[in-house]
């Protein structure tokens, strides 16, 4: 049987999220049953149907760049002769990574993104202040919806797919030429269906979940592939433990990751979206290149040993680990409830005094709510520094890059040799309760080291 | 199409962070960035690697970040084309859209060796160590591929099929 499909339908009023529901087709078997990943492609290349392996010439309605890589997109751009962006509100630029500013050369290309911002009159363009990690602004902005196909110079462009959207990582040519057609070329993915099912156990989060899984599969178990992340655990994760998930469909090689939209979805993204949207189910009898079942309730906190995201360890595994650093944040876990999580074990504790222990509110909106909740007090108190909305350390640009022989735990995504700092330096990656535990410890442990009940 | 060149081999999953270090990334000129290409993973590479010479690797290469800086780094620090078991599937994108060849060949991975001399003809995929005197094949590049680097790349394809803005669709 067909999965409805439910359509947000345009509102009379323009740019008003529409509550009308249109379901079509109900009940119907699909003449062609297709992936949610295939059916969006279908949808943005005008087709009925498409085939995994299948090339397409897609219409693109969002391109998003940073500042390391859109001056490299800007001067394709200028390159292919373009004169105008294909539309002035889907062009997005968000200068994440090294600011505010490390270094001249930083602001340099700062003001590349500037000026083009200026002279093109992006809608979009989030000077700091505004700014945040690009892959959690996109979402809290409403500029990125169910249904759509968007494509960034940042391979976790991929979290997007946590909303129901077909959203993938290119390189700068790539995204150079898409800021000036609106269009690219995708070979449309086979599809792998991840799902889970079970309880959830203490202290287990999205980032335990999608780390479990990269373990399993390792850093290619999925290239080039779709990753559908499904289940009745899937359907109870929070908003911030999907974008999570979706957010590391990358580092096992993952073309995208996606998550059919549900209740929870509408409700984060109603409020936030300013233009209709559509959304898109897979058929019960699509085509999947593989089938892998999880059990939840057999999933505990994970991390990640270095120097591959795929060398994941149960946190109970790890013989006594010391470590230097701990950074809570990133475009994987730095929303506020990952900030709720290590404020819950950090509150009335102290940081092991051998340690550091930096905290990145993703966004500015996240920054306020934290501040108010009083998270950043407890933070504060528990010795943390905390830094403005930046990427900063994920990818040893500052803000806490590693010395020779340093180790750090980070709820980041990445611990490939020298991501951090120094080639000698070691990067462990886990969840931000394990981070938050582990910090006041000085070594990576459970938890339930530190606090009794989840 | 035929290339020539000398062999540096590398291992599985080599990300592009080894490829150049985020360290650098506060610039893109291509110049700055061959000077640093590979050095985390051989800090020799830099100096010794010379215009022709050719990567070999196993699986996965490339994997991780978005950065064009990667292939932009190795194209400007030489090398004419790239041999691995599979690549990343940015880094493959970025690789063709900058014009530099990447094949897909296990045999080749596995059985040429660090220094042997290769030929490679990009229309046929066939790979010939001049040094063992042996052949591979590795996967076609599929027709779409082969116009865009005969173009020389997305930039030069995308100025000739003159694909510019279409009429506003929104």
């Amino acid at each position: 049987m067909r999965k409805a499909l439910i359509t947000f339908a345009p509102c009379p009023m323009p740019y008003a999220p529409c509550p009308m529901l249109h379901i079509r087709k109900k009940n119907m078997k699909a003449k062609h049953p297709m992936t949610i990943t295939e059916k969006i492609l279908a949808a943005h290349a005008g087709k009925k149907r498409v085939c995994p392996g299948e090339l397409l010439n897609v219409r693109i309605d969002l391109t998003l760049a940073n500042d390391i890589t859109a001056p490299l997109a800007i001067k394709a751009f200028n390159e292919i002769g373009a004169k105008k962006v294909f539309h002035r509100d889907r062009v997005v630029l968000v200068p994440d990574h090294f600011t505010p500013a490390k270094d001249i050369l930083s602001a340099e290309q700062c003001q590349v993104l500037r000026k083009f911002a200026k002279s093109q009159h992006l809608t979009h363009f989030f000077e700091i202040g505004q700014c945040g990690i690009e892959h959690a602004l996109l979402p809290e902005k409403g500029l990125v919806l169910p249904g759509e196909v968007a494509v960034g110079a940042d391979s976790h462009t991929c979290t997007y797919g946590a909303l129901g959207a077909f959203s993938t990582g290119v390189g700068s040519t790539d995204l150079g030429a898409a800021m000036a057609t609106g269009r690219l070329w995708f070979k449309v993915p086979e599809s792998i269906q991840f799902i889970y099912y079970g309880k959830i156990n203490p202290w287990v989060s999205g980032k335990d979940l999608i780390l479990f899984t990269i373990g399993a599969i390792g850093v290619d178990g999925a290239l080039y592939q779709a990753m559908e992340f499904c289940g009745e655990t899937i359907q109870r994760l929070s908003m911030a433990s999907r974008l999570t998930m979706a957010n590391m469909a990358i580092e096992a090689g993952a073309k995208n990751g996606i998550i059919e939209p549900d209740e929870i979805t509408l409700q984060f993204i109603q409020p936030r979206a300013k233009r209709p949207f559509r959304i898109y189910q897979s058929d019960k009898e699509a085509h999947y290149a593989g089938v892998k079942e999880y059990n939840t309730s057999k999933i505990h906190p994970q991390v990640a040993l270095p120097h591959l995201p795929s060398k994941v360890k149960d946190v109970r595994e790890i013989g006594k680990t010391e470590i230097d650093q701990v950074i809570i944040g990133s475009c994987t876990n730095g929303h506020l409830d990952d900030l709720r999580v290590a404020a819950k074990i950090l509150k009335g504790r102290k940081i092991a005094p051998s340690l550091r222990l930096i905290i990145i509110p993703a966004t500015q909106e996240i920054y306020r709510q934290a501040l108010k909740e009083g998270f950043l007090d407890i933070f504060l108190l528990a010795g943390a520094v905390i830094s403005p909305p930046t990427c900063g350390p994920c990818l040893g640009g500052h803000m806490g890059v590693l010395a020779e022989g340093e180790r750090a735990l980070a709820t980041t995504n990445r611990n490939f040799r020298g991501r951090m700092g120094h080639v000698q330096s070691e990067v462990y990656l886990s969840g931000p309760a394990v981070a938050a535990a582990s910090a006041v410890k000085g070594r990576i442990c459970h938890p339930e080291e530190v606090v009794k009940k989840g | 199409m035929k290339l020539k060149g000398r062999i540096w081999k590398f291992g599985s999953d080599v990300d592009t962070d080894a490829i150049i270090s985020a360290r650098y990334l506060n610039q893109s000129d291509p110049k700055v960035l061959a000077k640093h290409v590979m050095e985390d993973e051989r800090p020799e590479f830099p100096q010794k690697v010379r215009k022709g010479d050719m990567l070999l690797a196993e699986k996965n290469f490339g994997c991780g970040s978005s950065r064009e800086h990667a292939p932009l780094a190795l194209k400007a620090a030489g090398i004419s084309c790239i041999v691995a078991k599979s690549f990343a599937r940015i880094f493959y994108r970025n690789g063709l859209n900058l014009g530099l060849p990447l094949l897909e060949s296990s045999e080749a991975s596995e059985m040429i060796r660090e220094g042997d001399q290769i030929r490679v003809n990009l229309t046929t995929g066939e790979i010939f160590n001049l040094t063992q005197k042996k052949k591979f094949f590795a996967k076609p590049i599929p027709t779409f591929m082969q116009e865009l680097i005969k173009d020389g790349g997305l930039i030069r394809h995308l100025r000739k099929s003159s694909r510019l803005p279409e009429k506003k669709r929104f």
